[in-house]
């Protein structure tokens, strides 16, 4: 597990917490009641600690990479998931996986950015970065799911679009531009959860959506707070100035109406507890869907549109 | 005390007026080819250097005049949006740059948004100002961008967006992230009419302006040299780690790789636009806008002679996009059927 630095203190503990029990011997009763107390002030810490994160330390947690990814996230809520690959035109792109599945029994487009969990798997998909290639599947999945009425569930977990020579020379821009006017025109819900990090255009790309939720410690932004750091400070020692004037915790994008909800994560982040995080978004999706179904195609084409037309107005 | 100075001087200015904008040094040289160029000839070649045909940023207001039949057009105004809605404070607070681009530019934000006709046809132009906090799209910008689509569907008219702007407005955080899909729902609406949505794109065209409405347009215009693309080339060479080539992200390398249908000269725009316009604008003609045009589109003709529409052409589409024209042209042609505009539609 990465290590987060203002958890330091929580670390320790656990760290001796993990000695005291490789102990063995007669002092084995003493040895529980200790590990007991400490246990107790673990959780405290935690408590106290994730309580009051500042927005520098959520972009932290969100870019933790023992969070749960995509694939966790189909593995345990998906079933019948058939991957489907390719843009028909280029390439597969394994930075932005979809295909069909059923959630809750229901059948539904579900699609995401996977980073991988470790070498191999962040290499093979390219640290969730998506190219042209991934939008263009996206959108090829969305239209799919239009035309078979069959709902889509976006998972949002980007650093952003990839930033490559051979991205730029197959349209990123337009790849993207697309992805969110298919977001647009399709007949059929869309349900966004950014589960990570929610980097920029890369990630509206696929969260234009008639219900967009982040998790508690999960971040969206218009731009890295590093990169905004190093334009407007001329620094990116400045990163966590910028993380915070940058308003982009789920509880600043709540406040400011530019999502529908927060789902909460158990007391030390999504990374600690991956199967109850997954069966919270997992209640969120249930209920987002069964608020949606079922829809009249032209309306709620129409309400997602409305939703968007209002953003930035008093 | 001297009497020219403080009478004299005064009272001259106030009769020829301020003189405003005149710069300190009458030429400039080329950043392309190092040419020097002389402002007055400069802005007679519509600020493309005539040494190496380099285009310049060129003033809103200047552009918007050598777009518009005779120069005449009508601004349209933003309405107003929340300035500095994060309260945004970096080395400078964002209410204070805001303030400073207003004064710089006198105008409320990085978007101009201006309504008439180009070769006849109407129209309704957006565009951006680079020279306000670098043409950035914030909630203002987006504003615009909605307000323009409303006029073209209110006026029946041509939307045509011109981006110069380096992406996203930042201070805004993700309300400006949302201007992406907002911008989008607003050309939309222009494209649910049956409207042309062109987009001339200018130097620069980056980030999320770039990845949204700029890039679905039904017909994409650059001019020559102008820097369009996503990622910026810095970000994307400390990535790859390489050097890029010299015509990466240009025009005509978006035309290379069918990003853009055409780069067009600065001054080629008006007659290119006009041209497509009188050949898109099918519709619209049909209904009213264009009828002293009638005989031009004689090819497209799908109309019987006394005016009642019949097959799938123009006037079928225009059913859709316009029922209650269709039916005042049908009315007069069934009431009158020598009557003018009968006519017209009968000779299309
Ligand atoms: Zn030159």
């Amino acid at each position: 597990m990465s290590q987060l630095e203002f958890e330091k203190p929580i670390l320790e503990l656990e760290g001796k917490i993990t000695e005291l029990r490789n102990m063995s011997g007669d002092s084995a009763l003493h040895i529980s009641d200790e590990v007991g107390k400490m246990q107790s002030k673990v959780s405290k810490l935690l408590t106290a600690t994730y309580s009051k994160l500042t927005p520098a330390q959520k972009v932290q947690v969100a870019r933790h990479g023992d969070r749960p990814h995509f694939l966790d996230y189909v593995n345990a809520m998906v079933t019948d998931f058939t991957p489907l690959a390719g843009d028909r035109n280029f390439a597969e792109d394994q930075a932005l996986l979809g295909g069909l599945g059923r959630f809750n029994g229901q059948s539904v487009v579900i699609m995401g950015h996977e980073r991988g969990h470790d070498t191999d798997t962040r290499l093979k998909h390219n640290f969730g970065m998506a190219r042209p290639e991934g939008y263009r599947k996206a959108q090829r999945l969305m239209e799919m799911a239009d035309h078979f009425q069959i709902p889509i569930i976006t998972l949002v977990d980007t650093a952003g679009a990839y930033p490559g020579r051979g991205a730029e020379e197959r349209g990123q821009a337009q790849a993207i531009a697309k992805s969110i006017e298919v977001c647009l025109n399709v007949k059929v819900p869309i349900i966004s959860v950014i589960i990570g990090e929610g980097g920029s255009g890369g990630a509206i790309a696929i969260a234009t959506a008639d219900r967009v939720y982040m998790l508690e410690h999960s971040i969206y932004s218009v731009i890295s707070p590093e990169g905004c750091a190093s334009i407007l400070w001329r620094s990116a020692a400045n990163a966590p100035d910028a993380a915070a004037a940058l308003k982009l915790t789920a509880q600043d994008m709540k406040e400011n109406k530019l999502i529908d909800g927060i789902i909460a994560e158990p007391i030390g982040g999504a990374q600690r507890h991956k199967a109850e995080t997954i069966e919270s978004v997992a209640v969120q999706l249930r209920a987002a869907l069964k608020e949606l179904t079922p829809w009249d195609p032209d309306a709620i084409k129409k309400s997602r549109a409305k939703k968007f037309l209002a953003m930035g107005r008093a | 005390m001297n009497w020219l100075t403080n009478f004299i001087r005064p009272r001259i200015r106030s009769i020829v007026g301020e003189q405003k904008d005149v710069p300190d040094n009458l030429w400039q040289k080329c950043e392309a080819c190092e040419g020097m160029l002389f402002h007055k000839e400069l802005k007679a070649n519509l600020n493309v250097c005539y040494h190496c045909g380099n285009h310049l940023a060129i003033d809103v207001k200047e552009r918007l005049a050598i777009m518009f039949d005779e120069g005449k057009y009508e601004r349209v105004p933003t309405p107003a949006v929340p300035h500095d809605p994060l309260k945004f404070k970096d080395s400078k607070k964002y209410a204070d740059r805001l303030k400073a681009s207003q004064a710089k530019t006198r105008e409320l934000d990085a978007i101009q948004i201006a309504r008439g006709t180009i070769g006849g046809q109407k129209v309704v132009i957006a565009a951006f100002d680079f020279a306000f906090m670098g043409g950035s799209m914030g909630t203002a910008v987006g504003e615009g961008i909605v307000k323009a689509a409303e006029t073209a569907v209110k006026d029946h008219a041509a939307l045509i967006v011109i981006p110069a702007s380096g992406g996203a407005r930042m201070q805004e955080g993700a309300l400006s992230l949302m201007q992406m899909p907002r911008s989008i729902v607003a050309v939309n609406m222009v494209k649910e009419e049956g409207l042309p949505y062109i987009v001339l794109l200018t130097n620069p065209t980056t980030g999320g302006v770039s990845a949204s409405f700029a890039m679905v347009g039904d017909i994409h215009l650059a001019e020559p040299g102008a820097m369009i693309g996503f990622a910026g080339r810095r970000v994307i060479e400390e990535t790859v780690r390489e050097t890029l080539p010299k015509e990466f992200q240009t025009a005509e390398y978006l035309l290379d790789h069918g990003m853009v249908d055409m780069v067009v000269k600065r001054a080629d725009i008006k007659e290119t636009l006009s041209r497509l316009l009188d050949l898109l604008m099918i519709r619209t003609k049909v209904g009213g806008a264009k009828l002293g045009n009638g005989g031009k589109n004689s090819n497209t003709a799908s109309a019987s002679k006394n005016g009642k529409p019949s097959g799938r052409g123009p006037v079928a589409l225009l059913k859709k996009a316009a029922p209650e024209i269709l039916k005042k042209k049908a009315a007069n042609a069934t009431s009158e059927p020598n009557a003018k505009p009968a006519n017209k539609i009968a000779s299309r």
